[in-house]
C-alpha cells in the first residue's frame, strides 16, 4: 500500500469502498493515475513535502516536482509538456494563485488548441483550493470557478464531496483538454465512502441528482450543498418535495438533467457561494428562463454571496454566504409563490 | 567550430532568402488587403532566425512569438500552408485560425506562436521538461524579443529552467526596439545577456547578422542543453528594416522613432548580403549560385501564393470547431 493510503482509511467488508476524506481521494486519484500512465507527473509549490496531501516520492522520483514561486511559468511549463505528450497534474495550491499566471491559463491554455487548428493536444489539469471560510482573507478566499468559466477552451470541476473528488480528478486526468479542478477547503476534511475501482470515474458534464422531488428544484455548487442539505432537515415538517442537483462540472454543463428537472417541478432555486454578478447562479437562471418563460410557477431565485469581498473577522466572513436560513427561506418562499401582489 | 557540409550552408542561404522573399511578397498582399489583420516581418532578422534554427533537429522544439513568419520556415515548414494562413484560408497551417501573429507546425517541431510577449517561454520549458521526463535528447527553443525580457515570465522561465537544468534555449531576438520604443530606454541592463547571472546560466551576446555565429552560438547552447548542463541565454543583436507591423499607422514610417540613417547603416550589413559573400568567397557557390537560388526561392513563393489564392476560406460551418479535443458543443 502506498503511503497515500494512511491508517486512517479502513476498506469495507466488501472491499468495494473505503473510507477517504476528499483531500485524500484527491490525492489517492492523482496517484493511482501516476501507476497507471507514465506520462501522467504532478507539480506543486511545496508538493514534495506533502503540505496538501503526501506523495509516494520514492515511487514516482521526479514526477512528483516542487515549483518556485513563479506561477505564469508554472503553467507555462505544464502547458508545454502536455503539448508535448506529457498529462500534468499541476496543484496552483490557492484558487486566487491562478490571477499570477492568467495569461498562461487564459490566453494560451484555453487557446491554444483552436489559435493552431486542431494540432495542440492540452491533457493538462489545474488544481486549486478555494481557501475560504477559515480566516485567510481576501487574498485567499475567492471561489473564482464562475470568472473562468467565461473562457472558452477550458473545462471546470466543482467536486462536492470525497467520490465526487475522486470520480471528476479521473476524469480530468483522462480529459484530453485543459481542466480546472476548484476543491473547496471546507470540504477537504469531509469523510465519504470511495469506490476502490481503479477505473471509477465521473464523466465530465453528467449533474448527480442527490435527492428526488417534485416540487422545487434546487441546484448547489460545491460546499453550498451542504447549506441545501442543512436548510432542508430545516424545513423537514414542511412537506416540500425538493430535488437537489449537484452538476459537478461547470463547463460542459449537463444542461439536460438541470432542465428536465425545471421541467417537472417549474420552480427553481440555485446556491453558490461565490459572487452574484455574472455568476454560476446567474447563467442558470438565465437558462432556465430562456427555456421556461412563462411555465415557471414562481419567479426563479438565487442565494449567493453578495458582490464583495470576504472579511478576515470570522463573523464579517460568514455573515456574506449563503446561510442555511436563506437558503430555506428561498426554498420555502418558492414553494409557497401564488402570483404577484399588485 | 561546427563544421557545415556544403549543403548546409545553401540550405542556409536558402532559408535566409525564404523568409526575406516570402515577408517582402506577404507585406505586399498585406497592402493590397489580400492579407487581412497586422503583419510583423522579420526583414533583416533572417540570419539569426536561420541560423538558430540550422543548430535544431527536426524534432527538437520551438516557441516563438509574434513576429512569427520566420520561426517556422527557419526550422523547415513548407511556405504553402504558411501563405495560406496568413491569406485565412482552410489550407493554412492553422486552418485560418491564427493567421500571422500564432503560426504553428507541430510537424516540425514548431508548438506555436505567441501574439503575448513573453508567453512563448514557459511553453517552451515545459517542452524542454517534457523531453528530460521522457529521456529523449530533444532541446527547445524559444524566440522573443527584448520586450520579452522585462516580463515576468522571461525570469520565471530562466530560473525554472535553470534549476532543474532543462534543455532550452532563451534567444533573444535583440532588434533594439519594443514597437517603438528602444531597448536602450527600457532594459535596465546593457547586455540583456547579462540577466543569465542572476540564474546562474551562460549568456552571450552573439552577432545576429551573421548566420555562421548565431549557428555556432545555438550549436554550443544545444550541446550544453544535450549534456545535461542546461540552459543558455543567447543576446542575438539583430535589426529589422521594416516597422514593427504593417498595419495602419503602425506600417508608417514617417514615424520618428530611429533615423533614416539609422536604418541605412544597419542595411549596410544585410545578413543575406553577408552570408552570399562568404559563399562566394569560401567558393561554395558562384554569383550566378547564389541567384539560382534566389531564382528557386522565389518560385517557391509564387507558388505559395498561388496555393494560398487557390484555397478556400473556412466554411462558417466549422466556425466551432477545434475547441475541444474530447468533443463539447461549444454553447451559442
Amino acid at each position: 500500500m502506498s503511503s497515500i493510503l494512511s491508517d486512517e482509511v479502513h476498506q469495507d467488508s466488501s472491499n468495494s469502498t473505503v473510507k477517504q476524506t476528499f483531500l485524500e481521494a484527491t490525492v489517492a486519484t492523482i496517484v493511482e493515475e501516476m501507476r497507471a500512465d507514465p506520462t501522467v507527473f504532478t507539480m506543486g509549490q511545496d508538493i514534495r513535502g506533502g503540505v496538501y496531501g503526501a506523495y509516494p516520492l520514492a515511487e514516482f522520483g521526479e514526477r512528483v516536482r516542487s515549483l518556485p514561486i513563479s506561477e505564469a511559468a508554472n503553467v507555462g511549463a505544464a502547458i508545454g509538456s502536455a503539448m508535448t505528450g506529457m498529462r500534468p497534474v499541476l496543484d496552483m495550491t490557492i484558487a486566487t494563485f491562478l490571477y499570477s499566471a492568467m495569461d498562461q491559463i487564459v490566453n494560451q491554455a484555453a487557446k491554444s488548441r483552436f489559435l493552431f487548428g486542431g494540432q495542440a493536444r492540452l491533457p493538462l489539469v489545474i488544481r486549486c483550493t478555494m481557501f475560504y471560510g477559515s480566516s485567510q482573507a481576501a487574498h485567499h478566499n475567492d471561489r473564482a470557478y464562475a470568472m473562468f468559466m467565461h473562457v472558452p477552451g477550458l473545462k471546470i470541476v466543482v467536486p462536492s464531496s470525497p467520490v465526487n473528488a475522486k470520480g471528476l480528478m479521473r476524469a480530468a486526468i483522462r480529459s484530453n483538454d485543459p481542466v480546472l479542478v476548484f476543491e473547496d477547503s471546507t470540504l477537504w476534511g469531509t469523510r465519504g465512502d470511495v469506490p476502490v475501482d481503479p477505473d471509477f470515474i465521473i464523466p465530465l458534464g453528467e449533474a448527480e441528482i442527490r435527492q428526488q422531488g417534485s416540487d422545487v428544484t434546487v441546484i448547489g455548487i460545491g460546499q453550498s450543498l451542504r447549506t441545501v442539505d442543512q436548510a432542508i432537515k430545516l424545513l423537514g415538517k414542511d412537506g416540500i418535495s425538493i430535488e437537489v442537483i449537484d452538476p459537478r462540472s461547470l463547463c460542459p454543463f449537463d444542461w439536460k438533467t438541470v432542465l428536465a428537472s425545471v421541467d417537472k417541478t417549474r420552480r427553481v432555486v440555485v446556491v453558490d457561494n461565490g459572487p452574484m454578478t455574472c455568476g454560476v447562479a446567474g447563467e442558470i437562471l438565465a437558462t432556465v428562463a430562456e427555456h421556461f418563460h412563462g411555465r415557471l410557477l414562481a419567479p426563479p431565485k438565487r442565494v449567493t454571496a453578495p458582490d464583495m469581498h470576504l472579511a478576515f473577522s470570522p463573523q464579517l466572513e460568514k455573515a456574506l454566504l449563503p446561510s442555511r436560513e436563506a437558503v430555506a427561506e428561498a426554498i420555502k418562499s418558492t414553494f409557497e409563490y401564488r402570483g404577484k401582489e399588485i | 567550430m561546427v563544421e557545415l557540409s556544403r549543403e548546409a550552408k545553401i540550405e542556409m542561404l536558402r532559408r535566409m532568402l525564404r523568409i526575406r522573399i516570402f515577408d517582402e511578397v506577404a507585406s505586399e498582399l498585406q497592402a493590397k488587403g489580400e492579407i487581412p489583420g497586422p503583419l510583423h516581418t522579420s526583414i533583416g532578422q533572417e540570419a539569426e532566425v536561420v541560423g538558430a534554427c540550422m543548430a535544431l533537429s527536426r524534432q527538437d522544439y520551438m516557441t516563438g512569438n509574434h513576429r512569427s513568419h520566420g520561426h517556422p520556415i527557419g526550422k523547415g515548414a513548407p511556405l504553402g500552408p504558411l501563405m495560406a494562413e496568413l491569406l485565412g484560408k482552410e489550407t493554412g497551417v492553422c486552418k485560418g485560425r491564427g493567421g500571422s501573429m500564432h503560426l504553428a507546425d507541430f510537424a516540425i517541431g514548431s508548438l506555436g506562436e505567441s501574439g503575448i510577449v513573453g508567453a512563448g517561454m514557459p511553453i517552451a520549458t515545459g517542452a524542454a521538461l517534457s523531453a528530460k521526463l521522457r529521456g529523449t535528447d530533444q532541446v527547445a527553443l524559444t524566440f522573443f524579443g527584448d520586450g520579452a525580457s522585462n516580463t515576468g515570465p522571461f525570469h520565471e522561465s530562466l530560473n525554472l529552467a535553470a534549476i532543474w537544468k532543462l534543455p532550452v534555449i532563451f534567444l533573444c531576438e535583440n532588434n533594439g526596439y519594443a514597437v517603438v520604443t528602444r531597448a536602450s530606454d527600457m532594459v535596465a541592463v546593457e547586455n540583456i545577456a547579462d540577466r543569465a547571472t542572476a540564474y546562474a546560466i551562460p549568456g552571450e551576446v552573439v552577432d545576429g547578422q551573421n548566420v555562421l555565429s548565431v549557428h555556432e552560438a545555438t550549436s554550443r547552447a544545444v550541446k550544453r542543453a544535450q549534456s545535461g548542463a542546461g540552459p543558455t541565454l543567447l543576446d542575438v543583436r539583430t535589426y529589422r528594416y521594416r516597422d514593427h507591423a504593417e498595419f495602419g499607422k503602425m506600417g508608417d514610417s514617417v514615424a520618428s522613432y530611429r533615423s533614416k540613417e539609422e536604418v541605412e547603416a544597419a542595411r549596410k550589413r544585410d545578413p543575406i548580403d553577408m552570408f552570399a559573400k562568404i559563399l562566394i568567397e569560401g567558393e561554395v557557390l558562384d554569383e550566378d549560385g547564389v541567384a539560382s537560388v534566389r531564382a528557386q526561392v522565389i518560385s517557391e513563393v509564387d507558388e505559395a501564393v498561388d496555393f494560398a489564392r487557390a484555397s478556400a476560406f473556412p466554411d462558417v460551418s466549422t466556425a466551432f470547431d477545434f475547441l475541444f479535443v474530447d468533443a463539447v458543443a461549444p454553447r451559442h
